[in-house]
């Protein structure tokens, strides 16, 4: 796409161009090219010397068991709250895209969650789930369910899957209203007509067309699980007990702020660009394809 | 809808109902939790009932903070998050309208680049490149400042994107009207670009307050001193240790304030907040 009428200067389009190109080199390409260049280095504890080192970092971090570790708990986690995720919003989409009345008052009380700081979602349920005044946890133990996700691994994995899926489930819904709202009403009334119940009709014509957005949101949900999360995770379990919850990127914080090893939270901050990249990829391909479909 | 079969209507109405239940239950105990005193909280179960402590709790965060944890008032905190949303927003429109503008009306050399060079930022979150990004504050010198908090962040793929996508369905009569006229670009984009873009710079606008006003990592990192907390990072602070010695009730009322003013901008703007979320991401 081209504009057939332009102006002509050889100035102003540079004068334009120079804000936003000055805050992406100073804040993206110099710090990712820093990145990579510690990446291939190693520091002593001060800081104070460094020797060029190639590839050590990486292979260190490829026979870390930690981080291997970090790899599949980030997995897990990511599926989980995608899977959901998406499985929630497209029920509560598909019921209010079903009623008649009320589905704008529905909307409302459903998208609020999206304005909720990761960060902030993590502390309401952290303290819903506290393990000894949480009302949660009350109710849990007249069931007779112990929890205390401080020291539990399985519980603390829970409570950051439902925190993270709680503020995820608005985005989605409103993904997944936009995407039923635009499937023509006489596909479904075919069906109907030819006797296929709401479940057929939902398998056979509303799950395929919708397909687009759910691949689309499956893609967005795991780059949230794997960046925006970091808040829920620093408020409530800070990756443990343990290694439990210790995401790939809170691992990177970790390792770089708190343990102070630079050159190996470089490698890992290289890596997660790849995997960044590599999501973008492929949801940039996939939506070409969209188009000619 | 298709059928008309009543018991499925209510079907539908019980699950969206339970939804919103469930949705809206953390925020339930959450402001019931603001409202009460330290020890009812401690308690065992807490009421789910709001108590009479409401003004109490709201006026001591709001002027002297937390007792244990960051004693900073909670209204500084929220000033900074304030103007941090509010410079990210409008420093992002600012700057992503006017490449785009570059970009689409100008040929110049070197135009391809500068748009993939743009383009290639979607792929670089914050987090995976906070440690050599704050080396950069730290070498500029805006560390623990209103600036630091805000400028990093400013520089916006999408909004260019979206814009630029905008651009290209104004119609090129209005530009060649304008140039007939004698109008030169700056007098177009002032007079044509800019009017046409208003809604878009709305809807834009709703989603990157949200965004500036729920930054987590890059706060944490940059700022130092308490006056210079965001409202986000304030309650971290407040969280001190274990969960019956935190003072609940004061880190409750603060992240009912955390929380209200990006909600309320959610639900009343919820036309562009759709508009700019549908958009931006598509």
């Amino acid at each position: 796409m081209e504009k057939r009428v332009v102006f002509k200067s050889a100035w102003l389009p540079y004068v334009l161009l120079l804000p936003q190109i000055t805050i992406t080199v100073l804040f993206f390409f110099w710090p990712a090219a820093q990145a990579v260049y510690f990446s291939f280095q190693l520091q002593d504890a001060f800081g104070m010397t460094s020797q060029f080192v190639w590839f050590d970092n990486y292979t260190y971090l490829f026979r870390d068991s930690h981080y291997l570790s970090s790899f599949k708990v980030t997995a897990f986690f990511s599926v989980m709250v995608a899977a959901c995720g998406i499985l929630i919003s497209l029920l509560l989409a598909t019921m209010a895209d079903s009623v008649v009345r009320g589905a704008l008052g529905y909307k409302t009380f459903l998208i609020w969650p999206y304005a909720v700081a990761p960060a902030i979602a993590g502390v309401l349920w952290a303290f819903i789930f506290a393990p000894s005044i949480g009302i949660v946890t009350y109710f849990l133990k007249k069931f007779g369910i112990d929890w205390n996700w401080i020291i539990n691994s399985e519980q603390a994995m829970l409570l950051v899957v439902i925190a993270s899926v709680w503020k995820q489930i608005s985005y989605n819904f409103l993904f997944f209203l936009a995407g039923l709202q635009s499937i023509p009403k006489s596909l479904i009334e075919a069906a109907a007509i030819d006797g296929a119940g709401p479940f057929r009709r939902f398998w056979t014509i509303v799950f395929p067309l919708l397909s687009p957005t759910t691949f689309f949101l499956l893609v967005m949900n795991i780059i949230y699980s794997f960046f925006d999360t970091f808040g829920v995770i620093d408020a409530t379990t800070q990756g443990g007990p343990g290694d439990a919850t210790k995401i790939l990127v809170y691992k990177v914080y970790y390792d770089g702020v708190k343990a102070a090893d630079l050159g190996g939270s470089s490698a890992q901050s290289v890596i997660l660009m790849a995997i960044v990249i590599s999501l973008t990829v492929i949801q940039f391909r996939y939506i070409e394809r969209r188009v000619q479909y | 809808m298709v059928e008309n079969r009543p018991y499925r209507d209510f079907f539908a109405h019980a699950v969206l109902v339970t939804g919103v239940l469930l949705v809206a239950f953390p925020l339930w105990v959450t402001f019931v939790a603001s409202t009460l005193t330290f020890e009812q909280i401690v308690n065992v179960p807490m009421p789910l009932w709001p108590g009479d402590q409401f003004l109490h709790n709201y006026t001591q965060v709001l002027t002297s903070g937390s007792e244990k944890g960051s004693s900073a008032p909670v209204s500084t905190m929220l000033f900074n998050s304030l103007v941090m949303a509010l410079s990210i927003a409008i420093g992002k429109i600012v700057i992503s309208i006017l490449s785009a503008f570059a970009i689409v009306y100008f040929r110049f050399p070197g135009r391809q680049f500068f748009f993939w060079s743009v383009f290639v930022t979607l792929m670089l979150p914050v987090e995976v490149r906070i440690i050599p990004t704050f080396k950069v504050a730290a070498d500029l010198g805006i560390l623990d400042s209103h600036v630091g908090l805000a400028l990093p962040l400013i520089a916006s793929a999408t909004a260019t994107f979206l814009f630029r996508q905008f651009f290209m369905t104004i119609p090129d009569e209005l530009a060649e009207a304008a140039r007939i006229d004698g109008a030169g670009p700056i007098r177009f984009f002032i007079d044509v670009v800019l009017p046409l873009s208003k809604t878009h710079m709305a809807a834009l606008f709703v989603i990157l307050f949200i965004y500036g006003w729920n930054q987590y990592l890059w706060p944490l990192l940059i700022t130092a001193s308490e006056s210079m907390y965001t409202v986000v990072i304030g309650i971290k602070r407040m969280i001190a240790g274990g969960d019956a010695s935190n003072e609940w009730h004061l880190i409750m009322a603060t992240a009912m304030l955390a929380l209200m003013p990006p909600a309320l901008v959610v639900v009343l703007m919820q036309k562009w907040f759709v508009k700019g979320l549908v958009e931006t991401e598509k």
